[in-house]
């Protein structure tokens, strides 16, 4: 374990907002190394929009979560302090970026299942979540509407886009099962209503993907084996090295600030 | 005093205009100043904390604390009348009434703080600031900042 690093308590209501802030805060980052990349200054500006909005939904979670654990911990230190294993993000919002057709389509096929859960989530019996997802569901709306217009121009564009939107849509298929499948601070949560079961989400989100891929002239992939492991801590390769990224400032100059 | 603060992004709303402020108490410890965030990742809320602070200072009220309420969320809705007019005055479109519906390549149009055409095109859905659109005018052939619909 790597200096510093931090073990939180394992009540489901902290697991649960720990693994939706570790969601928008791997997605945020992923779109922030986007930033002076963008193929356009409108969309360099819009991919920094949506960092900063999933950043800012990141941090509004972990502030919660620290209240919630009571231990004298801060936002910082979830995000900068906690090892690979502990984060609980879902696998499709780690993969790399890509081209700007996996990172859109990627961005689409999130923000699509996003928007109706924060949506069903401002009913929580939590208020902080409940306030916490009236905010991200209007973000989120924007996010969806974004991504989805760019997935059209690029499936029904040329044929090179079209390819690659394509390729970007097959390849990160496999990772949008999990949005579905409840994590086991879900399972405990469910019934208090705190926390809706993301399973029931399933039908609304295919409905809107397969719209959008159908106006693309994109075809939707076959059903198939559904990776997970997000949730318990199973990442894959790529994770370490965003976090090491992410988290090297504060694991080599402890506490600094400025 | 509080309510004179304005919005860093766009100083021609002070935070009464925008919504943002809640409320303000006078306490038994001190003044009590209740804010609720804008966009989660709204950038000028710590600016617009550390301005109410000052602000209250240099009238010399004495202790003061700045509490961020999140419940019930913002919304564009919350706009007060003398805001929108001073956002037109500005050259930014105000928020039309929300919620806004998601929608794909069909965006209610923004209005023209120029000339008032609706004869008008999305440039960027996301603009220089958070709360932001940018769009053309295709009468006056001007572009313009829409605040958007939260
Ligand atoms: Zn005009």
């Amino acid at each position: 374990m790597p200096s510093g690093s931090i073990v939180t308590g394992d009540a489901p209501l902290l697991r649960y907002v720990l693994e939706r802030a570790d969601d928008a805060l791997v997605l945020g980052h992923r779109l922030s190394e986007w930033c002076g990349h963008g193929p356009m200054m409108e969309e360099d500006m819009a991919l920094s929009n949506m960092g900063l909005d999933l950043l800012g939904q990141a941090r509004a979670l972990y502030t919660y979560g620290a209240a919630v654990e009571g231990a004298g911990r801060t936002e910082d230190d979830y995000a900068y302090l906690r090892d690979e294993r502990a984060y609980g993000n879902l696998l499709l919002v780690e993969q790399p970026n890509g081209d700007f057709a996996v990172t859109m389509v990627r961005q689409f096929l999130y923000a699509a299942f996003m928007t109706p859960y924060w949506q069903a989530m401002t009913s929580s019996t939590d208020a902080t979540l409940a306030a916490i997802a009236a905010k991200a569901q209007k973000e989120s709306a924007y996010h969806v509407r974004h991504a989805g217009e760019w997935v059209m121009r690029l499936g029904d564009g040329t044929d090179e886009s079209r390819a690659r939107a394509q390729q970007a849509l097959d390849a990160l298929w496999p990772f949008t099962g999990e949005c579905f499948m409840p994590s086991t601070a879900e399972q405990a949560l469910v019934a208090s209503g705190a926390v809706i079961d993301p399973a029931m989400l399933a039908a609304a989100w295919r409905e809107t993907v397969a719209r959008v891929v159908a106006d693309a002239t994109l075809t939707l992939p076959a059903d198939t084996w559904m990776q997970r492991g997000g949730r318990e801590g199973r990442h894959g390769e790529h994770l370490g090295h965003l976090l090491a990224e992410l988290q090297h400032l504060q694991r080599s100059h402890p506490g600094a600030t400025w | 005093m509080a309510a004179a603060v304005v919005d860093p992004e766009i100083p021609v709303l002070t935070i009464a205009d925008l919504g943002v402020l809640r409320d303000v108490v006078d306490g038994p410890a001190g003044i009590v100043v209740r804010i609720t965030p804008t966009y989660s990742g709204c950038p000028a809320m710590q600016m617009i904390h550390d301005e109410i602070l000052a602000a209250v200072d240099r009238a010399g009220l004495g202790p003061v604390t700045v509490e961020t309420v999140l419940a019930p969320a913002w919304t564009t809705d919350w706009m007060t009348e003398r805001g929108r007019r001073a956002l037109a005055d500005f050259g930014i479109a105000p928020p039309l009434p929300g919620p806004a519906p998601v929608t794909f390549f069909r965006t209610a149009p923004g209005i023209c703080p120029r000339c008032g055409s609706t004869d008008t095109t999305e440039i960027a859905p996301f603009g220089s600031t958070a709360c932001k659109a940018l769009w053309r005018c295709e009468a006056c052939r001007e572009p313009f900042d829409v605040f958007k619909t939260h």
